[in-house]
């Protein structure tokens, strides 16, 4: 038993380095394969961040007129909270809309001289809304402008941003729906292409295979070397594609980071890395060993 | 031990043509270890017969034994047990073209699970024995004909099976080289081991002065206790 198992795995070896040349075209492949799962997996916490980042910096912005006191702007405030689809509002008062523009403007000495040059504060009091989805802010709107509370209001920062607003929505839900369906059409051709690649591999010793057979070699002693092979196989891939996306990984990082701070591609690579492993190494060692078992099937059958 | 009981294999040809009936009914018995030479012209179903025997093909019609064991009824996978009890000398060989010669006698004796050493020891001997000793490390594809037909013989012989089937293993042989397989074979006999020898060497059976089955047209003509070779 334990001489049988040893002289698989040994043959097993000794099959895959005696056709090096077959086995590296193999281990391509699987590469291909093992990367796009890599892709669609990490596709999933890189789509979401984006869109909670974007999600993020929508809101909505009312602004009261320059009479209305804070103790009606709060009640304002009170009445909007009840909305369900309403997730946070913000107040912010005339005098906290001054600091914070001169806070962030305070070493561009042309706009601060023109502040004090108008005299008085100009800025208007203003609650910020922000809704649980993107979706939603459209009812909030309707009912500030149509509700009891108009005449106080100046004016809404919703149109200005709605087609940002909109767009993000329909990302959203375009980023869900290709990435599926295109996950899915590639998955299944890459699938298709490792096994194929392996059928060919293993085409090439189908006359060996029938020769065992009538040699008396039991079924298990003749697919193990060839799973022992595809688990190599399976694993050198894996172990190349894990260096391909922590390159990638790296390399991107500074690039995009450039672009949006808030996303990075190293950390997302560092929190999924264990999951990550795991999924390179069963989609390899799996499609490596199921499919020499179903391709050998066939030669066994004398 | 061996027993053939009625057995008729017809081969349906694919292109449509009127099938082949490669045997016709044949019976016959091997009760003890026995050295049987079953001879015929080309084309009588000598090959076919010894297929049916290790369950290679299934016959149209009848059933074959072995210890009382209906061969055919045997489930594909557990059909390893039957063919490691029997040795074959296949009339094309059938050596693994992407082993040496050395694992392609060592590996009969890896499916039986024996040990490296062990392993190491009788295939030296048994290739010494055929002739083979320079040629342990080459490829099938880098031997003569005669060569691989040892390097067949030496695989069928080395785990030391119940019963032997040689079809043609002299076919491309020196009479020399011819006559002294045949010896050996006689020699394994003589330990008890059963021969089924398919030939159409008329020499080899004339001095043998063992069992002759006469196959023609995939019939028995004749099934004699010292027989001789006559068509
Ligand atoms: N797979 C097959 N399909 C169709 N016909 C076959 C097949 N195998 C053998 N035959 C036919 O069956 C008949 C018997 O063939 P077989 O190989 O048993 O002859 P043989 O006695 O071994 O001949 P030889 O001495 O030339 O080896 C022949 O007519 C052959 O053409
Ligand atoms: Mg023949």
């Amino acid at each position: 038993m334990l001489t049988s198992f040893k002289r698989i795995i040994k043959t097993g070896w000794k099959n895959f380095s005696r056709n090096i040349s077959l086995s590296s075209a193999t281990i391509f492949i699987m590469v291909m394969v093992i990367s796009l799962a890599t892709l669609l997996f990490i596709f999933n916490p890189i789509s979401k961040t984006l869109i909670s980042i974007l999600q993020e910096k929508v809101d909505v912005s009312i602004y009261f007129k320059e009479e209305v006191s804070p103790e009606e702007i709060l009640e304002v405030r009170s009445e909007v909270s009840k909305i369900p689809e309403v997730e946070e509002i913000g107040f912010i008062s005339r005098e906290q809309a001054l600091e914070k523009f001169i806070e962030r403007y305070k070493d561009n000495p042309v706009l601060i001289e023109s502040l004090t040059e108008v005299g008085y504060n100009p800025f208007l009091a203003s609650l910020n809304i922000k809704a649980h989805q993107s979706s939603q802010y459209e009812q909030v709107v309707k009912f500030l402008e149509t509700g009891p509370f108009k005449d106080l209001i100046d004016k809404i920062d919703y149109y200005q941003r709605r087609p940002v607003i909109e767009k993000v929505f329909s990302f959203t839900a375009a980023v869900n729906k290709t990435g599926i369906f295109l996950g899915v059409i590639l998955g299944v051709i890459a699938v298709l292409l490792a096994f194929n690649t392996i059928r060919i591999a293993i085409h090439n010793s189908g006359e060996e295979i029938s020769i065992m057979r009538l040699v008396g070699a039991s079924n298990w002693f003749i697919r193990g070397p060839f799973l022992v092979q595809g688990v190599v196989v399976g694993l050198i891939a894996a172990l190349i594609t894990l260096l391909i996306t922590f390159g990638a990984c790296y390399g991107f990082d500074s690039k995009v980071r450039a672009v949006a701070p808030e996303i990075g591609f190293f950390n997302i690579f560092l929190a999924n890395f264990w999951s990550l492993l795991l999924i390179q190494l069963a989609t390899g060692i799996g499609l490596g060993t199921v499919s020499s078992l179903i391709a050998i099937r066939k030669y066994l059958k004398i | 031990m061996l027993s053939i009981q009625n057995i008729s294999k017809i081969y349906s040809s694919k292109s449509g043509e009127k099938p082949t009936i490669a045997l016709d009914n044949i019976s016959f018995e091997i009760t003890k270890p026995e050295f049987v030479s079953v001879v015929g012209k080309s084309g009588a179903g000598k090959t076919t017969l010894l297929k049916l025997i290790l369950a290679e093909e299934s016959p149209t019609q009848g059933k074959i034994l072995f210890d009382g064991i209906d061969v055919h009824k045997i489930k594909k996978s557990h059909l390893s047990c039957l063919r490691q009890r029997i040795g074959v000398v296949f009339q094309d060989y059938k050596l693994f073209p992407f082993k040496t010669i050395y694992e392609n006698v060592a590996y009969v004796m890896e499916v039986m699970g024996a040990e490296e050493k062990e392993i190491s020891r009788d295939v030296l001997q048994i290739l010494e024995l055929v002739g083979l000793a320079d040629r342990v490390n080459n490829f099938p594809a880098e031997l003569s004909g005669g060569e691989k037909q040892r390097a067949a013989i030496a695989r069928a012989l080395i785990h030391r099976p119940e019963v032997i089937l040689a079809d043609e293993p002299t076919g491309n042989l020196d009479p020399y080289n011819a006559s002294d397989i045949v010896r050996l074979l006689n020699k394994i006999y003589e330990f008890g081991t059963t021969i089924v020898l398919a030939t159409h060497n008329k020499e080899i059976i004339n001095s043998l002065g063992k069992r002759v089955i006469t196959l023609d047209e995939g019939k028995v003509i004749k099934d004699e206790k010292r027989g001789r070779f006559i068509l």
